[in-house]
């Protein structure tokens, strides 16, 4: 187990080429989840495969408690990985593939007799421990894949490559709940690349999220659902995602073209881009002239809410209301839930 | 409702049944005529039942050709299936200028016809004017394909390997360029030896393409006809008397239709047979190991 520390790490495929990872500076601390969350070609691959030592970085260094690793190769660096599709050694047995690391490593028989059989109880794999692993469906060789990466008692950490990718939806959400309870039972440090964010949220203590080769902002979930740090991270996570309108500001109120908004703080004079970020959650429709005037497009029921699909002139606005709304003529207007508000300088947070 | 019973769907199979009957079966069933009658000319011929196939089947001549075939077969396929393998591990694997080189330099020997692959090789191993054969004599080393049958055997075995690994390098290429990354990068992560990596995961994923490349070399050497013809004749005496040129010399050189087209199909049926069950055994432990 180990806190991870990543100093002024940097990376590029060929030099001169456009960083894939920007230098950035981070420490992970020792036995949390962390979920690498982003779109495709954000570099949350390419940072996982910086920690785990299958690329080296073209600037700056990877720490494992200190110890600087980045020139370490794979197998010194004492990690597991779990790839997106199972990799399952097909001519030997699921126990053989659970006991394969440690026998690598030498390690006392009857250890590791006693080890696989417990990976295997967790993983719920001990009925067909002695089947081979080539005829198995492609959810139960994850499980292996899963297994093998947990079976090393001493690993520095368990990174996870968008690991539940082929399997089935209710499947998914049953390993992904297993993992979670893995995690808290052995308490390593893992580290979990996904672009799913329910997957990111469900899973991690920590989302790390990715854009462009750059970290946005890393966080709990709460606080990447209340204070994203980015406009990225406010409609990349909830659905629908986070309001995005272009305003002014003045001390505390702000205005989208003459509409004034109260804020819950005052602000600074600020440059540049300048936008108001809320949550579709936390806007209401109101009947009362001084909100914002907007017109609705449609309403959709999605079962335990609805969303309603509205327009401030040419702005889209989503609104999350409850399953009991009922639409009338009279709800032309948005209330804005003032401590709800985010205030955003060129796409980044401002604190008042 | 009442469901139309109507069988003339089977017309739609007719074209298949007549082009597999013209290109397969009626010349097959010429073979079969011959090798049931005698004749002594004159297109005259008479009935001598399963004769031919006793006397093909007790004789030494076909024996012995037999014998040197499986030891033919079984050598070049020891050879040329490890060493396939081998020099596809060795290639390199990322596509690029380097790959597409070593691509074009192991398919060369496939392209070339086979009575050249032999030319070449009889000219290759002279000891007047051949560069190999000369070489070997300046060097003192006893080598005479045309006199010794060791060296016949010899020069053929090398020219088979010469001429037919590519096929095996191409085919294993092909099953390894096929294994994703990730399982390399899980074999470092397991601390995986090489041959760890070797035994467990290249062989299970070469195991489809090496299949089809033992099949075909064992069919294509075990009918093998040209290459040492062209270069041994068969010879010295009949050390290099493979099956197919005994055939062949039985029925145009000695003109004796009967007892070779019995021997024909005899050849025929080993060669099916054995590639049947080898095929089955092949299949079935993949099933096995399926359960």
């Amino acid at each position: 187990m180990a806190k991870i520390t990543l100093s002024n790490l940097a990376h590029r495929y060929a030099p001169g080429d456009n960083y894939a990872l920007k230098p950035m500076n981070h420490v992970w601390d020792d036995g949390t989840a962390y979920a690498l969350l982003g779109p495709s070609g954000c570099g949350k691959t390419t940072l996982l495969n910086i920690i785990s030592g299958l690329l080296t970085p073209s600037d700056g260094s990877v720490l494992f408690n200190g110890d600087d690793v980045t020139k370490k190769d794979t197998a010194s660096r004492n990690i597991a990985q779990v790839f997106q599709f199972p990799v399952v050694y097909d001519t030997m047995t699921v126990r053989d593939n659970l006991a394969f690391p440690l026998k690598n490593r030498k390690l006392d028989t009857d250890y590791i007799k006693r080890r696989v059989e417990e990976i295997a109880d967790m993983t719920g794999l001990t009925d067909i421990l002695d089947k081979k692993a080539l005829s198995l469906t492609a959810d139960v060789k994850q499980k292996i894949s899963l297994g093998r990466g947990l079976v090393r008692e001493d690993v520095n950490a368990i990174l996870f490559d968008e690991p539940l990718t082929v399997i089935d939806p209710h499947m998914k959400w049953q390993l992904r709940t297993e993992l979670k309870a893995l995690h808290k039972k052995l308490g390593h440090t893992m580290i979990y690349v996904t672009h799913d964010q329910t997957e990111a949220l469900t899973f991690a203590d920590k989302v790390v999220v990715m854009l462009e080769g750059e970290v946005v902002q890393i966080g709990t979930p709460t606080e990447l659902f209340e204070k994203p740090g980015h406009t990225f991270v406010g409609y990349f996570i909830g659905s629908p995602g986070m309001n995005i309108l272009p305003v002014k500001i003045k001390g505390d109120k702000a205005y989208i073209a003459n509409h004034e908004i109260a804020l819950a703080q005052g602000y600074k004079d600020m440059t540049g881009k300048i936008e108001i970020g809320i949550r579709p959650e936390f806007i209401t429709l109101s009947n009362n002239p001084s909100d914002l005037p907007i017109t609705i497009k449609r309403i959709e029921d999605v079962g335990h809410y609805k969303i309603i699909r509205a327009a401030h002139k040419d702005i889209d606005i989503n609104i999350i209301a409850n399953e009991a709304f009922e639409f009338s003529e009279d709800l032309k207007y948005a209330r804005f839930d003032k401590s709800r508000t985010n205030i955003y300088a060129d796409d980044w947070l401002v604190e008042p | 409702m009442n469901k139309t019973h109507n069988q003339k769907a089977w017309f739609m199979v007719l074209p298949v049944v007549l082009l597999v009957a013209f290109s397969a079966v009626i010349p097959l069933m010429t073979v079969v005529n011959y090798s049931v009658q005698d004749t002594f000319g004159n297109n005259e011929f008479f009935w001598v039942g399963l004769e031919w196939f006793e006397e093909i089947l007790a004789s030494n001549r076909m024996h012995d050709a037999l014998g040197r075939q499986v030891i033919f077969t079984t050598t070049i396929l020891l050879i040329e299936i490890p060493l396939g393998i081998f020099v596809a591990l060795h290639m390199p694997k990322k596509s690029g200028f380097w790959s597409s080189i070593c691509l074009v330099l192991v398919a060369l020997p496939l392209l070339i016809p086979w009575n050249v692959v032999g030319t070449i090789w009889q000219i290759f191993g002279r000891i007047d004017i051949g560069l190999l054969g000369y070489t070997l004599d300046q060097m003192g080393i006893d080598y005479n394909y045309t006199q010794d049958s060791f060296a016949a055997w010899v020069t053929i075995i090398i020219m088979d390997v010469w001429h037919w690994t590519s096929l095996v390098v191409l085919l294993s290429y092909a099953g390894l360029k096929s294994i994703p990354d990730a399982y390399y990068q899980a074999a470092k992560i397991d601390q995986a030896s090489r041959l760890s990596v070797f035994r467990y995961i290249e062989l299970p994923k070469m195991k489809g393409v090496l299949l089809i490349a033992i099949l075909l070399r064992f069919m294509d050497s075990f009918m093998i006809y040209t290459e040492p013809f062209v270069v041994t004749g068969g010879g010295p005496g009949s050390a290099t008397t493979f099956l197919s040129i005994d055939l062949v010399k039985m029925a145009i050189g000695q003109f004796d239709l009967g007892p070779a087209a019995a021997f024909s199909l005899i050849y025929f049926l080993v060669i099916l047979l054995i590639s049947w069950v080898f095929y089955t055994v092949m299949v079935h432990s993949d099933k096995e190991a399926g359960l």
